[in-house]
């Protein structure tokens, strides 16, 4: 069905379990596929390519923290796929466009890749950090922004490792959830 | 934000993904929605007084298999539409299996009664009770299972997602329900458990869009 499939699915397999790289390099090709995928379609229906940013950035972040949905028995394509067009429509439904049909037979349109290094959307991380509660906050900042392993955290923040990696995780949604309100507001 | 810098954050300590808190979360939402339906039932409605006696045993054991039924289809639909993707990989009609099953004996039960004793069967004592309760003891039950779904799942069809939600809450409500009611008939079960259950999967799947957003 689409070309580098079994390249996307055993990276999206190794980034479940824990391994980094792999899921650095899986977010990293999903972001130019969703970008070219953005692009064509907002173009298509005559909307500013300008929002396409915005829902990569928005989709990256909803494949993070969902992934777990992710049933490795089944085909990645599709479900990556899935996600980008629920965005989509969600986007177009709730920016008031003229809803038009977003035709359902295009997963091959994901093959497509739109390579824009240092490709910026209108969020601000810093924004987005400083409604998250104190404690979401620090967590994040150490262990996903600075790099400090969860031990190290969890002893600078006189936190439980537990309680650090469950701050991560809520803080991550947290802001997920902030990014596609942001989007549509 | 720069997208590099997003990847950056997300792909910084990636910690192994538990793959199976999905399905297990939605069926302990069910069975915790079941729970509260169970006791909602019990503490405003009761028991029927008249379990001792067969018929009354043999019409509970029908009621409560014919809204398992439904409980257990809705639940196994509602996992595969919790994943992107997932409605294009259900049959929907599956959902039906009960709802026919409990039509095709009401109707026999019709066709071998003289008729008139219809009018007895189909509309029973406690039709209107009946209404108005499964609903209402759905309301739990359905939000413990919305909850759940924006929570832990990514649902891509949420009309169809919010309607499988109801339609399990609604199976639950009548399980519950069932411990209560003395209309033993068959029509009187297809139509009223029947048809309560479907109002409240028409409910879910007005409030989908809505609720499950994510």
């Amino acid at each position: 069905m689409i070309a580098n499939e079994a390249e996307l699915r055993a990276l999206m397999t190794a980034g479940l379990n824990g391994d980094a790289a792999a899921h650095r390099a899986l977010l990293d090709r999903l972001s130019r596929h969703l970008r070219a995928y953005y692009k064509n379609k907002l173009a298509r229906i005559g909307r500013s390519a300008d929002e396409a940013e915005d829902l990569v950035q928005d989709t990256l972040m909803a494949i993070h923290t969902r992934r777990h949905t992710y049933d490795p028995g089944e085909l990645f394509t599709p479900w990556a796929h899935a996600i980008a067009r629920y965005k989509l429509i969600d986007h177009l439904r709730h920016t008031k466009a003229s809803m038009t049909d977003v035709p359902i037979e295009d997963a091959a349109d994901f093959e497509a890749q739109d390579d824009h290094a240092g490709a910026e959307s209108a969020l601000d991380l810093n924004r987005l950090l400083a409604r998250l509660p104190e404690k979401m906050r620090r967590a994040i900042r150490h262990v996903k922004i600075d790099g400090l392993s969860v031990a190290e955290t969890a002893a600078r923040c006189g936190m439980s490792e537990s309680a650090v990696k469950v701050s991560v995780h809520r803080g991550l949604k947290a802001m997920a959830a902030a990014i596609a309100q942001g989007r549509t507001t | 934000m720069k997208t590099d810098d997003l990847i950056n954050m997300l792909s910084t300590n990636v910690e192994p993904v538990d793959r199976g808190q999905l399905r297990r979360s939605l069926g302990l939402a069910v069975a915790l929605g079941a729970g509260g339906a169970l006791v909602a039932a019990l503490l405003t409605l009761g028991v029927r007084p008249d379990l001792h006696e067969p018929g009354a045993l043999a019409f509970l054991g029908l009621k409560l298999a014919f809204s398992a039924g439904v409980v257990l289809m809705a639940s196994l639909l509602l996992t595969r539409l919790a994943r992107p993707g997932g409605e294009r990989r259900t049959r929907p009609v599956l959902a039906l299996l009960p709802f026919a099953a409990i039509v095709l004996l009401a109707g026999l039960s019709l066709a071998y009664a003289p008729s008139t004793h219809w009018e007895a069967m189909i509309v029973g004592d406690m039709w209107l009770e009946c209404l108005v309760s499964i609903p209402i003891i759905a309301i739990v039950p359905f939000a413990v299972i919305v909850w759940t779904v924006r929570r832990l799942a990514a649902p891509t069809d949420l009309a169809r997602t919010g309607a499988f939600a109801g339609l399990a809450a609604g199976g639950v409500s009548a399980m519950g329900y069932a411990l209560h009611c003395m209309d033993d008939s068959l029509p009187f079960i297809a139509l009223w458990y029947g048809g309560t259950i479907i109002l409240c999967t028409v409910a879910g799947a007005l409030l989908g869009p809505r609720l499950l957003r994510w």
